[in-house]
């Protein structure tokens, strides 16, 4: 077993489970302070796994002294080329959000709550076994609900949905293992997952707690429940390895209708947070669509957008959070002007929402490009209407932008402008943005050595799964996924 | 050194000044405050000085080596290694200097130095002086890529750059809504513009193995390349490229967002609308002209399209009643006269009117603001009326038809409202009211939050686009 140079992922693991635990009754300052601490550490600990998995020359590594061997079935935690660059995105996502996180809002956004999400979450990114992982994935809804009931919220919306998903995912994967003894028909236990898959992604027509969520919880618990995008890491470990082809096209094709009707929602939304809901569900399905394509270009396409997706909409999010925070809740069907009382903001606003469209410069801009390459390749009817939601989505973020920013004079008095902490959240968002945009070509090909891995680890479940059946190509195989039968 | 050498790296200057200028503002933007209008001038006139002369050397050194075609290649940007089928990205950047492009850089250059000096004092103080700039700058950065760009990909990045620039710089005077709105319709009209440019990009990929235009024009020095191309594909992507430059030139159904753009500063309205960013559609369909002439039905619609397009404005223009309107309308005629020239396979004559139609409406649109007090210190010199209104009671039926319809600009907008944007918000908007209902079902009776009713009207949907 290959390991890393140190137990980093426990560590990054840990660093916010004891800072939870040390903020948890601090006075609100000092709970701040920790909050970001373990953020910042559990980030440091991700860049330098990631930087350590590089250097070692392997494609995945197990964390060195095996601290959590006695679980049955071994150390579960692992971080491979597919999730290395994933678990400091989400550290740093976690640690973005609590650092923009005024002081004035400290009461309704709970510090405790995010550093527990985010030790979750990053569990999550770093383990593979679908038991460990389905665990993880249902601890993770824990805290939204909670928060939900704090608020005085209703939480049916999201337990229902959840629910579902947790009921279909444990189902699913019994009867997977139920199948694989000779038990059970092959099929069906492939067929839950992929239903489960499909609710935790928000794909039509079960996408309807996003919008909920975002509309009852706090807009950071929601920013930080969805922009990780752990549906589609769900996906990519427990339906890609070695799910059949009509698994991947159902996902393929409902990811593909969610881009298309959430871009036409996210275009006539009145609601600010709602209409965040919707463009990041379209954008989110994007990564999904190429993944489930298991063609070359189009995975690496999605793995690219996942990063693209992942900074931009949170740095979108953080944006229309920061501006909530002192105007209150925006409407989008007038216009508020308040470009002028935060410059800042309104740039920041403009340029992560054109680099979640794949505006050029922008990060998204070349992962896109890529993506719809993939997309033609397999079905040219697909690119299209891919691009035909890339362009909705265009129409909905200048429209968002011009409806936020423009359109009067502001007339308030008080100085609404970025605080420090604010300015450096911009700065660290739009440097990433813009220099992923300049210098694409690493995080591309970073990208092309998982997805050409995962391709791999696809063909060689294919042959397993279907031993008697001419033994084909990974290109092969992709090919007849589009191909009518 | 080697005229080569020289070529190369004047050719390498023509990019990076520009590209440099983005950086500059793009930089103080994000570390420091706004930069003074001094340094913004001087950034600026360095950035296009150094553009002018350098695309200046390219030109002479062409005109000197009898080299027509010189390619500055940067090699790939981004490329992904074959699989097993042969499927490949790359992203190729590779810019040339030929006659189509050469003559159009060094316009450019010296349409936006001018309007640059001219917009120094003219904004002088005004709110938005370093937004006008940065914009600007974001503008000449995209005029420049787009038209010395060698492949479909690197002509795409610079194309978007041109529309997100303009729309913002419509939206300029942002404190009021009609210009807001009308930044808005002007996006959404670019946005249809380049989904159709990037079927068409893809389309060329797929049946040329790559975006490079010496792939699908055919090799050699434009205009003399022949495309090898089959009359079929051509048309396809030929009519997909029109689309892409219909959008982006203001040709019918699109025109009317020309006069809409005209809410922005008389500065952007001279240099973007007036003469470089309404003839990139133009520029477009000439760097294809090779392909066009592999497709009669294709050429038939350019035609077409031209011709429409020029009755139009030349009908239109005659009822506006304030100069900016009045002058993006005949700047229309003019453009679809150069469309009709491009389908005819006139190249070098379109090619000339671009240049003399550009300076030519720069300087009108430029001299707009004034012209009341020109004419009124015209007619004081003279101590009489100057082209006295002519009352006339006999007009014919066809005449009141044709003001009413100038009048009114066609209603194309209107009936594009009616017909494809309130349709689809009504669509989008009723799944809205759908889903609501269910998810207020779904919480329960005391939490639901139903939504208001959307829009259905034509005005609203306008309004909401």
């Amino acid at each position: 077993m290959i390991e890393l140079h140190f137990p980093l992922l426990e560590l990054a693991i840990l660093a916010p489970l004891v800072g939870a635990i040390l903020a948890h009754g601090a006075a609100p300052d000092r709970a701040r302070r920790i909050a970001l601490t373990a953020s910042a550490l559990s980030l440091t600990c991700g860049l330098v796994a990631w930087f350590d998995l590089a250097s070692i020359r392997s494609f995945e590594a197990h964390d060195r002294w095996t601290l959590l061997s006695w679980l049955p079935g071994g150390d579960p935690l692992v971080i491979d080329e597919l999730s290395a660059p994933l678990i400091p995105l989400a550290s740093l996502q976690f640690l973005l959000v609590i650092l923009a996180t005024l002081r004035t809002k400290a009461s309704r956004f709970s510090l405790t709550g995010a550093l527990i999400s985010e030790a979750v979450v990053i569990a999550t990114l770093a383990t593979r076994e679908p038991w460990v992982l389905a665990t993880l994935l249902t601890l993770g809804t824990i805290p939204p609900t909670l928060e939900l009931i704090r608020r005085g919220q209703t939480p049916r919306v999201f337990v229902a949905h959840m629910g579902l998903f947790v009921l279909l995912l444990f189902s699913g994967l019994a009867i997977r293992q139920l199948a694989a003894a000779g038990s059970l028909p092959h099929g069906i236990g492939e067929a839950f997952v992929t239903l489960a898959v499909l609710i935790r992604c928000g794909g039509f027509p079960l996408h309807g707690w996003i919008p909920d969520l975002f509309q009852r919880a706090s807009f950071g618990s929601s920013i930080l429940f969805m922009t990780p995008l752990l549906g589609a890491y769900a996906a990519l470990r427990l339906v890609l390895p070695d799910s059949p082809d009509w698994a991947l096209r159902t996902i393929a094709t409902v990811s593909m209708l969610t881009a298309l009707y959430s871009a036409g929602l996210a275009l006539v939304e009145r609601d600010a947070r709602r209409f965040y809901a919707h463009l990041l569900l379209s954008q989110a399905s994007l990564v999904l669509l190429g993944m489930e394509l298991a063609t070359l270009l189009g995975m690496t396409g999605a793995l690219c957008v996942w990063l693209s997706v992942g900074l931009a909409m949170s740095g979108f999010g953080l944006t229309l959070r920061c501006v909530e925070s002192r105007v209150g809740r925006l409407a989008l069907d007038r216009f508020n002007g308040l470009h002028d009382a935060v410059p800042t903001l309104a740039g920041l606003f403009l340029l992560t929402g054109l680099a979640s469209i794949g505006f050029p410069g922008t990060i998204g801009f070349i992962a896109l490009e890529i993506l719809i390459e993939g997309a033609v390749h397999s079905a040219p009817a697909i690119g299209v209407m891919l691009l035909i939601a890339t362009a909705l989505n265009g129409i909905a973020v200048m429209r968002a932008y011009f409806r936020v920013f423009t359109g009067k004079v502001h007339s308030g008095t008080i100085n609404l402008k970025a605080s420090p902490p604010e300015r450096v959240a911009v700065l660290i968002l739009s440097l990433l943005i813009l220099g992923g945009g300049i210098f694409p070509q690493p995080g591309v090909a970073s990208r092309e050595h998982a997805a050409r891995a995962l391709l791999e680890h696809r063909q060689s479940g294919a042959k397993a799964a279907l031993p008697d059946r001419e033994t084909t190509s990974t290109a092969t195989i992709n090919r007849t996924i589009f191909t009518p039968r | 050194m080697s005229w080569d050498t020289v070529l190369a790296t004047a050719g390498l200057v023509v990019v990076i000044a520009p590209s440099l200028l983005v950086l500059a503002f793009c930089a103080t933007a994000l570390f420091t405050r706004q930069p003074s209008e001094r340094l913004s001038a001087r950034l600026t006139q360095a950035a296009v000085l150094a553009g002018l002369l350098a695309s200046s050397l390219v030109l002479f050194g062409m005109l000197t080596t009898g080299n027509r075609n010189v390619i500055v290649e940067l090699g790939e940007w981004v490329s992904l290694h074959p699989d097993e089928t042969g499927e490949a990205y790359h992203f190729h950047l590779k810019f040339v200097f030929d006659r189509l492009s050469v003559p159009f850089v060094l316009l450019t250059f010296i349409l936006v130095g001018t309007v640059g000096a001219f917009a120094n004092n003219y904004l002088h103080r005004e709110k938005g002086y370093g937004r006008f700039f940065a914009l600007y700058s974001l503008f000449l950065l995209g005029m420049v890529t787009a038209i010395l760009a060698g492949t479909v990909e690197t002509l795409f990045l610079g194309w978007e750059l041109v529309g997100l620039s303009s729309a913002l710089l419509v939206a300029f005077f942002h404190d009021r809504t009609a210009p807001v709105q009308n930044g808005q319709r002007v996006w959404t009209v670019y946005r249809v513009a380049d989904a159709a440019f990037l079927i068409a990009a893809i389309a060329m990929h797929q049946l040329v193995g790559g975006g490079d235009f010496a792939a699908l024009t055919g090799e050699g020095a434009w205009p003399y390349a022949q495309a090898s191309i089959a009359p079929g594909p051509a048309l396809a992507i030929g009519l997909l490229l029109l689309i892409a430059a219909a959008g982006k030139s203001a040709l019918f159904p699109f025109c009317e967002w020309l006069p809409r753009a005209m809410e922005g500063p008389t500065p952007s309205s001279a240099v973007f609308y007036g003469a470089l960013s309404v003839h990139l559609g133009a520029y477009l369909l000439l760097r294809v002209s090779p392909l066009i002439q592999q497709s009669v039905p294709l050429a038939a619609s350019i035609i077409a399209l031209g011709a429409i397009t020029a009755v139009y404005g030349a009908v239109v223009t005659r009822a506006q009643t304030d100069i900016k309107s009045a002058l993006a309308f005949a700047s229309l005629t003019q453009v679809g006269l150069i469309t009709i020239e491009i389908g005819l396979g006139w190249q070098y004559l379109a090619l000339i009117h671009i240049l003399g139609h550009a300076s030519f409406r720069t300087l009108q649109l430029l001299r707009a603001p004034s012209v009341l007090q020109d004419h009124q210190s015209l007619e004081n010199a003279l101590g009489g009326r100057l082209n006295a209104p002519k009352h006339r009671s006999d007009r014919s039926r066809l005449s009141r038809v044709l003001y009413r319809f100038a009048h009114r600009r066609g209603q194309l907008d209107g009936t594009m409202d009616r017909y494809l944007v309130t349709p689809l918000l009504s669509l989008f908007s009723g799944c809205q009211q759908l889903e609501s209902r269910w998810l207020g079902w779904l919480a329960g009776p005391e939490n639901g939050a139903p939504l208001d009713a959307l829009p259905k009207t034509t005005a609203e949907a306008s309004d909401l686009l």
